[in-house]
């Protein structure tokens, strides 16, 4: 019934939040200083939106349209809490990286742009598999955004991995390259809007690529003439 | 006599814009010798690396964006684009920091943008700032003035320093930066910028007369204007009075930027001359000639109306000041010069000329 090959399609790529909404811009400029701290957030976030998209469509038939986005907004808050208070049990440092911007989730337009669009008119299921790929997009998104600023601004990967995945990961940090003067420019936020701005340019430039490649084929068929004798 | 007749307009463009940018090159050639008079043979050699880079950089991407690549190089404005930027930075910056600021300024700010013409921002101004942001510790690497440093790099030491971070012999920068008459290069004073100089005074409690005694501002042709920079300001000051005279640039822009520099710097002068530097140093020290006449000028970037350009040049001035003594950062033209650069489709737009016989006022309408 559900088509969800189109599903993961739109979440990934074609619909994909950040490079195409443009939704949940002030998270994704603000945390993305590292490739941690982006996947951190895309997680959190990933949670969040599964959890709601689930819950607004199992509550869909129920709520009064009239009062349905106060009520999104209060399930959204209340599983932003939960996400909060999970991670400063088990992630503290991770928690104390991201500070405001993970009850600020509350207020990314990505979930409640989903939960409006579409969990409160499809099954839970479809819902569900509808946050687990909008999430994995803007996820990715962050953590290519974190992973260029952090290779650029300070020539490592994967620093404060075990704020993330505990003590395992205490050493993952990849060093590329030393420097007395990190290129500052990456790490601050106008760096941020740079490299976004490059993401969204190179998007733009492999779906242009994609659309000459299927238009090319067609051109060829209009050619044949065909002319009638009657 | 046969007189021939023909449509307007009688009177012919004499210049091309290859021709403007290279009567503006040339303009800048008697504060370019005095800057490497005083400050050693870095500039010019930064001046090769980014006038090189520049071209490249734009040939690439001019060839990527499928445009006419010979006649866009030929209009010299990436050349000019380098050497203003080689003027404003440090004269030993590592080679690879001018680089990433030509980039900057020709992929970013210029060819992003569509090209030159559209570009918003100065692109020399661009780079600058990127670079300022992104390395404050070797952006304000000046080393002292010929006439005081304990030893003057050659040209090879020069080109040494940018390429190694080095001497042939030896010296990093911070070492060069120490200044003769100390007891041994360990007990030398480390000498800055004199913008640099005033501005970690005044945080130390010093006065300004106090600051201007410090060996910065000994043996220069005025008080206030620190060793070297107030001559470097003069020779910039003859070569843009000469683009003024040749007609390249309106008056309007360098000269309100300067008269607004001074009146807003003697304003606060007045107010409390210990906190506040005079007009004069405002004037001599750091970029305001070079900003006024070479930078804040580019016909692109900087609005185009006479009354916008008065406008445009005063705000500019205005800033300059405000910048430099409550900011963080030392100079502030390439700021200031940036944030004008966004005000201009505004101003553009509240200055426009009248168009003859339009929005006639009643009054005359009657007569």
């Amino acid at each position: 019934m559900t088509d969800f090959r189109d599903l993961s399609l739109q979440g990934l790529w074609k619909n994909n939040p950040a490079l195409v909404q443009l939704l949940g811009l002030c998270p994704l400029l603000a945390v993305t200083s590292t490739f941690i701290n982006g996947l951190g957030l895309g997680l959190a976030t990933m949670l969040v939106l599964i959890g709601s998209n689930v819950t607004v469509s199992l509550v869909r038939n129920i709520v009064r349209n009239e009062i349905r986005i106060p009520v999104f907004v209060m399930i959204i808050a209340s599983f932003v809490t939960i996400v909060q208070l999970l991670m400063n049990a088990y992630t503290y440092d991770l928690y104390l990286a991201l500070g405001i911007f993970i009850p600020l989730i509350v207020t990314n337009c990505a979930i409640i742009g989903r939960a409006e669009a579409f969990a409160s008119k499809n099954q839970p299921l479809a819902s569900a598999y509808d946050g687990v790929m909008m999430g994995l997009g803007f996820t990715a998104v962050l953590v290519i955004l974190g992973g260029l600023r952090e290779i650029l601004g300070a020539g490592t990967l994967f620093t404060g991995a075990d704020r993330l995945f505990g003590e395992v990961a205490q050493n993952w940090t990849i060093t590329l390259f030393e420097t007395d003067s990190p290129f500052l420019l990456a790490i601050l936020p106008p760096g941020a809007f740079l490299a976004m701005g490059l993401l969204i340019a190179v998007k733009n430039m492999i779906d242009a690529k994609i659309a000459e490649k299927e238009t090319t084929p067609k051109a060829k068929a209009e050619r044949v003439r065909i002319t009638a004798e009657t | 006599m046969k007189l021939s007749l023909s449509s307007s307009p009688h009177q012919r463009v004499k210049r091309d814009t290859g021709q403007v940018m290279r009567i503006v090159i040339y303009a800048m050639i008697p504060g370019m010798i005095a800057q490497s008079w005083f400050f050693g043979w870095g500039m010019l050699i930064q001046a090769i690396i980014a006038v090189a880079s520049a071209l490249i950089f734009e040939g690439v991407i001019l060839y990527l964006r499928k445009r006419p690549i010979e006649r866009t190089l030929t209009d010299y404005s990436a050349v000019l684009t380098g050497l203003l930027i080689a003027i404003s930075i440090p004269p030993t910056l590592p080679w690879w920091m001018t680089i990433i600021g030509v980039f900057f300024a020709i992929a970013v700010a210029k060819q992003v943008y569509g090209g030159l013409g559209f570009n918003i921002f100065n692109p020399a101004m661009i780079a600058y700032v990127v670079l300022l942001i992104s390395f404050p510790a070797a952006m304000s690497l000046w080393l002292p003035a010929a006439t005081h440093a304990a030893i003057t790099p050659s040209f090879l030491d020069s080109a040494s320093l940018i390429f190694t971070g080095f001497t042939t012999s030896g010296y990093d920068v911070t070492q060069l930066r120490t200044v003769a008459g100390g007891a041994s290069m360990v007990d030398g004073v480390t000498m800055a910028t004199p913008l640099d100089t005033l501005k970690t005074d005044l945080t130390q409690g010093l006065t300004y007369s106090e600051s201007l005694a410090k060996p910065t501002f000994d043996g220069s042709l005025f008080d206030a204007a620190g060793a070297g920079w107030g001559w470097v300001s003069l020779a910039y000051l003859l070569g843009g009075l000469g683009l003024v005279k040749t007609r390249v640039i309106s008056w309007h822009i360098p000269g309100s930027m300067v008269i607004s520099v001074f009146v807003c710097a003697a304003a606060l002068h007045l107010v409390n001359g210990d906190l506040y530097a005079s007009p004069l140093f405002h004037l001599l020290n750091g970029a305001v000639i070079v900003g006024a006449f070479f930078i804040a000028t580019d016909p692109v970037s900087a609005s185009t109306t006479p009354k916008g350009r008065i406008i445009f040049g005063a705000a500019i001035g205005f800033w300059v000041v405000i910048i430099r003594v409550f900011g963080g950062y030392p100079d502030a033209v390439a700021f200031a010069v940036i944030i004008m650069n966004m005000a201009v489709p505004l101003i553009d737009y509240y200055t426009r000329p009248r168009v003859y016989g339009k929005n006639v006022s009643s009054k005359r309408g009657a007569k």
